[in-house]
């Protein structure tokens, strides 16, 4: 195959703190011909997503009525794509919600369609 | 009140939880003091994920992995909002909450203490010390804890892994962040969250910039930057403005290690792979010793601390022979200072500059570990098998590996 035709990305994974760096070679049809310098699986998965759909997991808080604390951090149970961040975030800054709240409490079930809960990272308790 | 215990941790951060909860597994008395009204230190304000990984297996936040790390000190005594005045040499710690002074006497203490952030005032930068200047862990905690927002425009100094999490976090909540500047010819932080924190969000990142003035009437309203040279000195003709009004700083922190101030420290406490400092009864552990990259590394770290300083309590374990670990050529930073040989341990070593293909040497040990892409922000770790007691310091020395193939 002549690879002058193709396209080649050097990511750095985020997958986790081990930060591999990754080289995509894939064609412009976003055909994949090669991923190298990934330590494991994860690291495939996330160079063949990148060149299409870049996915991120969104970490944020909401708001918290009588609690211990005025907010509760919250984050998505899995990745949702990058190009959603600002919508979600403008569902997510309206919500408030009210003590006690625990870890792993499901606030948005399905946010906007992508199969992924938005859930609590912190408890909070009631005041 | 007086108490008497084995071991006293000091700081509930995430190095002082994994300290009391091993000391407690070796079956001794543990009272664990923290300052806060709640463990987690900065764990807490640190929402993101990425967190856990190696010490729990699971991709945590901040909040999570506190509150994992606490559901295993149920039947430890933890003395919240309580502030250690002074720790002396026959083992007595003396502390105020708001019931007055205690005394604690012990057998053994694990300093779990942190750092602090070096503030933008400890800078040489001209201009008013005027308002809209913030350490980046303060804006988060602000951000993120207290629901207040620092300000509407943001240029961020120092591109550590705070101040790379803090662009991001900012942006999101609306927060415009014009600029990231970078003193060093590479980003201070670890590499995904360049990309994530980053790139992701279209953020520049100006490499060998820094700020060279700031201006405003009592809010911030300008910040100057300029290029560097190799000797960080401003460039003439490269100046930049920024119109914002807030300026957060990422500049660095520095290992607390007050009250103790007896114990051998340079800055943090220098300790043994068993954590133990020059006082043989003080062990010390997480970012009161170094500055370490991962929380995980600090939880291992406080889990070592507490399990030495439990049997040092119960005469099981005593300072043996000390070998010093000297820091070689192209290395910033070693961890530990000492090794005990008949023990193993953990190398945490820094390389001080950036190499393609880094060999790190451990002499007379026979010990090499190649490292691609090494860089100063991202720690290298090494294990060590106990060694030759015959031994009196080993070196740990890097270079840049010459391709044979080449």
């Amino acid at each position: 195959m002549n690879s002058s035709q193709n396209l080649v990305k050097e990511l750095t994974c985020v997958r986790c703190p081990l930060g591999c760096k990754v080289r995509i070679e894939y064609t412009a049809k976003k055909e994949v011909i090669d991923v190298s310098g990934n330590k494991c699986p994860r690291g495939r998965e996330y160079a063949i997503q990148e060149i299409s759909d870049p996915h991120r997991i969104l970490v944020t808080s909401v708001k918290v009525k009588n609690g211990k604390y005025n907010l509760a951090s919250v984050k998505t149970t899995d990745a949702i794509p990058l190009r959603l961040f600002d919508e979600a975030m403008k569902i997510i800054e309206k919500i408030v919600i009210e003590a006690p709240v625990n870890r792993g409490d499901i606030i948005i079930k399905n946010l906007l369609e992508t199969g992924v809960d938005l859930i609590i990272t912190r408890s909070v308790e009631r005041l | 009140m007086k108490y008497k215990t084995d071991v006293v941790v000091i700081g509930g951060g995430a190095a002082g939880m994994a300290a009391a909860y091993r000391a407690k597994k070796e079956g001794v008395k543990v009272i664990l003091l923290e300052r806060d009204e709640d463990t987690g230190g900065v764990l807490n304000q640190c929402i993101h994920n990425g967190f856990g990984l190696q010490y729990f297996r699971k991709d945590l936040t901040g909040p999570e992995f506190k509150e994992f790390a606490k559901e295993r000190l149920e039947d430890i005594e933890i003395l919240y909002g309580t502030y250690v005045l002074e720790v002396r040499k026959d083992k007595v710690i003396t502390f105020v909450d708001k019931r007055g002074i205690h005394e604690i006497e012990t057998k053994a203490l694990v300093m779990a203490t942190g750092a602090r952030e070096r503030h933008f005032n400890s800078l040489p930068v001209p201009g008013k010390r005027i308002t809209g200047v913030f350490t980046a862990g303060l804006a988060q905690r602000f951000i993120n804890l207290e629901n207040l927002k620092p300000g509407s425009k943001a240029v961020i100094l120092g591109s550590g892994d705070i101040g790379l999490i803090m662009a991001r976090r900012l942006t999101l909540e609306g927060i415009k962040v014009e600029a990231v500047l970078e003193i060093m010819p590479y980003p201070g932080g670890l590499e995904r969250n360049v990309q994530q924190c980053l790139k992701d969000f279209d953020i520049p990142l100006y490499l060998s910039h820094t700020v060279i003035a700031i201006e405003g009437d009592r809010r911030l309203e300008k910040v100057i930057a300029a290029e560097v040279d190799y000797k960080w000195d401003p460039i003439p003709g490269t100046e930049k403005e920024f119109e914002v009004d807030t300026l957060i700083t990422s500049v660095g922190l520095i290992p607390q290690t007050k009250p103790v101030d007896f114990a051998e420290a340079d800055p943090g406490f220098l300790v043994s792979n068993t954590n133990q400092t020059s006082e043989e009864w003080i062990f010390a552990a997480g970012n009161c010793t170094v500055i370490f990259d991962l929380v995980d590394y600090v939880a291992k770290e406080g889990e070592k601390a507490g399990k030495y300083a439990a049997l040092y309590a119960k005469d099981e374990y005593k300072q043996g022979k000390k070998v010093k670990v000297r820091k070689g050529e192209n290395i910033g930073v070693i961890h530990p200072a000492y090794i005990d040989p008949t023990q193993e341990s953990t190398l945490y070593v820094r390389v001080s500059k950036v190499f393609d293909r880094a060999s790190i040497k451990i002499e007379p040990l026979d010990v090499e570990v190649i490292e691609d892409e090494a860089r100063p922000p991202e720690m290298v770790v090494i294990k060590l098998k106990p060694f030759d007691e015959n031994i009196n310091e080993i070196e740990v020395m890097a270079d840049e590996l010459i391709s044979k193939l080449g």
